[in-house]
């Protein structure tokens, strides 16, 4: 049973429509590449999903439902003036967690040190793209939702943020994953969709929606 | 299974496991986190204890009361200052959720939104408490006053006073977030609304300043108008949050 069900759900704002009875299906389990064109609405959808913005029409489901949703969005949806340790603090309070080493396993997950008492508001892009990811994960969530988490990486840590993410669907979670850089999810994705204009294009299995969006 | 569809709110439906965290440690949390946050920026208090200043020394200088006028205006100018300077506070402090959408990860954490108002408007009172005890005793050297019977209750004026400020300021200032002109929204929509408050406050501090009425009246309709101010404001305030 799909974990995940949209159907027929439309988002418009004002007269234009980021959205257009968009269809889709995501399993337990499974890592899901998201691929279009700037303006395709891929932000859209993982707002609605996340639950930040509602679907003008149309049916969004989970199975089971209140699953626990992770979501890293384009913004870092962290405080400058804290350390990556009294984010974390916060974010995790919010969700009643208190463990420090739980903390600090997800700060050290995602290559950066626990120790450190430097300002996130003195970090380079990547490295508050990497804290921003454990934020995301910090409450174990069922369904992950990412918005372009290899944005500002480099290589190496791109890479290493691809290894996380396979380690997490071999774990059981699902994610959803908006990229333009979609190499990275080349060897790792199971299924992908593509948007234009609001509306699903292609889908297929691995990335190869990109390909049939283009033939 | 859960379903929801088209118009209605969707952020309500998907609390994750988050929702067990009680209201008051996250009150506490988010309390802590904003007076870390203004402790290390200093924005909201900087900003408010310059205009507050600026309020004092040019309304000393505009008025030169006599002590008689000075105890009858000492207490509407005090209270203007204060309204004016703790919107500076208000607007800072929802301003840093917006930065980086950090409120967005809270209205995903399934956290009570309670404790978000509950932790703004008790961080504001701080703030505002604070500028209060700094300005507040330039005001009786500026304008030459004294207050020798009744200090007890214009700290009571004071605490009701200042919590009638920031409830309605921390609910009015979440509601003007995502409007184009947040900072412009803010002291439209609090100071119809402080008025009646404003009018006590202002009866009550001339009431003492002055020693020829009693406070009692003032002081009395400043609490019921934080009972039923903080209650609704907490009704109201889980809808305001999940807004589009």
């Amino acid at each position: 049973m799909p974990l995940l069900t949209l159907e027929n759900v439309s988002k418009l704002f004002g007269r234009f429509a980021a959205l257009r009875n968009f269809s889709v299906t995501a399993d337990p389990g499974r890592l899901y590449g998201v691929f279009g064109e700037n303006g395709a609405g891929k932000s859209t959808l993982l707002r609605i999903i996340a639950g930040l913005a509602r679907p003008t029409a149309g049916t969004l489901r989970f199975s089971p439902a209140g699953p626990r949703l992770g979501y890293m969005a384009h913004a870092s949806m962290l405080y400058d003036e804290l350390s990556a340790m009294e984010n974390l603090r916060y974010f995790a309070s919010l969700c009643g967690i208190r463990d420090k080493r739980r903390l600090e396993g997800a700060i050290a997950s995602v290559g950066l040190d626990p120790s450190l008492e430097r300002r996130v508001g003195d970090y380079s892009q990547g490295m508050r793209q990497r804290l921003a990811l454990a934020r995301a994960v910090l409450h174990d969530p069922e369904l992950l939702l990412l918005d372009e988490p290899f944005s500002n990486l480099d290589p190496d840590s791109a890479a290493a943020i691809s290894k996380l993410m396979s380690g997490w669907r071999d774990a059981g979670k699902t994610l959803l994953v908006v990229t333009h850089q979609a190499a990275h999810l080349q060897t790792i994705a199971d299924h992908s969709w593509l948007l234009r204009g609001g509306e699903l294009a292609a889908q297929g299995t691995g990335i190869s929606a990109l390909s049939a969006g283009a033939a | 299974m859960m379903e929801h569809a088209g118009e209605k709110t969707v952020a309500m439906q998907l609390r994750p496991a988050s929702s067990s965290a009680s209201l008051v440690r996250t009150t506490i949390s988010t309390l802590g986190k904003d007076l870390r946050l203004e402790w290390r920026s200093k924005d909201a208090l900087n900003a408010m204890l310059f205009f507050a200043l600026l309020v004092v020394v040019i309304f000393s200088f505009a008025f030169e009361p006599t002590a008689e006028e000075a105890r009858r205006i000492t207490g509407g100018l005090v209270w203007v200052a204060f309204l004016f300077s703790s919107t500076m506070a208000l607007n800072q402090s929802w301003a840093r959720e917006l930065r980086h959408q950090s409120l967005d990860a809270f209205r995903i954490s399934g956290a009570p939104a309670d404790a978000l108002f509950l932790g703004k408007a008790i961080g504001n009172f701080i703030f505002v408490a604070l500028l209060e005890a700094i300005v507040a005793p330039l005001f009786v050297v500026f304008f030459n006053l004294t207050i020798a019977q009744g200090a007890g209750a214009l700290l009571w004026v004071f605490v009701l006073g200042t919590w009638a400020l920031v409830v309605n300021g921390a609910f009015f200032a979440a509601l003007s977030l995502r409007t184009r002109s947040r900072e412009l929204m803010l002291p439209l929509l609090l100071f119809p609304i402080s008025i009646p408050a404003l009018l006590a406050m202002v009866s009550a501090t001339s009431a003492i300043l002055t020693g020829e009425d009693s406070p009692t009246l003032g002081l009395q309709f400043l609490a019921v108008y934080d009972i039923v101010f903080t209650t609704v404001c907490l009704s109201l305030f889980e809808t305001v949050l999940h807004a589009e």
